[in-house]
């Protein structure tokens, strides 16, 4: 028990610290590893406390896929130079004791709420409609319950994906102008004359390459 | 203190989720900032369903969790092509100089 409480500490002082460094720090690409290591500790606590299939695809899917292309855009845009005009303007930040106070009352609040289990704790027992069954494993028991009373949502969410990937593919689609591609048929149809042409060179003059 | 209970777990969440939210208001970086925050505030939502989940041994708080992180990977995907067509348009995506709505 207290090996466990131990590493719940570790694990979720390295995600706080993570978080708070994700929104502080200067440079986009460290707030993206900064995000990639919240993603891992809290994949560890969710492993930890008993959900491996969960913790596993929290592993795949945030720090293999989403934090990849977050890194992608990040590098594509040029960040540096956004961060030296940061720098340069500090004025206007009347901003941040309103967003202290509104994020310290949503802070309260949630913590009122996860208080009030504390205190009724006969809410616990009433809601188990699915138990989790612990001969079987944690994948076994998502997959049982997943692809059964949960079918319809399921394939709903294959389709969201697939929403997603269409329209992603077809905002940053573009044709663009002024771009040299490569043409087989002006290739294989150039001829000499057009291409070469031969200058009678005088002495000490050179050769006026934009005539 | 040292037996971990839900009620860790649940501030552990309140945590994160608060420190996306403080992400975005105090935000005047870039816009990608603020996808990270959101992200955060997703991750904080999943803990809280995990931790009911196995605390109230219920295993539907994991299967809504696998359908959380579907929405959160679409959003990821769908925001950053809308931030790339941006930057691609205006030449910026600093979150003061962007002010096309008039908002």
């Amino acid at each position: 028990m207290i090996i466990h409480s131990i590493f719940f500490y570790i694990f979720s002082i390295i995600a706080v610290f993570s978080a708070i460094m994700v929104t502080v720090s200067r440079n986009t690409v460290h707030s993206v590893f900064f995000l990639i290591l919240d993603f891992i500790s809290i994949s560890c606590l969710f492993i930890m406390i008993g959900a491996e299939f969960i913790g596993m695809i929290m592993l795949i899917v945030y720090v293999g896929a989403v934090a990849v292309l977050f890194l992608f855009v990040v590098m594509m845009f040029n960040v540096s130079q956004q961060n030296n005009e940061q720098l340069r303007e500090k004025k206007n930040l009347n901003h941040i004791p309103i967003g202290l106070l509104i994020s310290t009352v949503i802070f309260f609040e949630l913590i009122i709420v996860a208080g009030g289990w504390k205190y009724k704790p006969e809410l616990l027992k009433s809601f188990s409609s699915i138990g989790i069954d612990s001969n079987t494993t944690n994948t076994h028991e998502i997959g049982n319950v997943l692809y059964t009373d949960y079918i319809h949502v399921f394939q709903l969410s294959g389709m969201i994906l697939l929403v997603a990937m269409i329209g992603a593919i077809v905002l940053t689609f573009r044709k663009r102008e002024g771009i040299k591609r490569q043409s087989y048929f002006k290739q294989i149809s150039r001829e000499r004359n057009e291409a070469v042409e031969l200058v009678d060179v005088e002495k000490n003059k050179g050769v006026n390459v934009d005539a | 203190m040292l037996d971990i209970g839900l009620g860790h777990y649940l501030t552990l969440g309140a945590i994160i989720f608060t420190i996306g939210i403080i992400g975005i208001f105090l935000n005047r970086k870039n816009i990608i900032v603020i996808l990270m925050s959101i992200e955060l505030i997703l991750l904080a939502v999943n803990i809280n369903l995990v931790s009911f989940s196995i605390y109230l041994n219920d295993i539907t708080g994991q299967i809504f969790t696998l359908f959380i992180l579907t929405v959160a990977a679409a959003e990821a995907a769908i925001g950053l092509a809308i931030i790339v067509i941006y930057y691609r348009n205006s030449g910026t995506i600093r979150v003061q100089e962007i002010n096309k709505l008039k908002g």
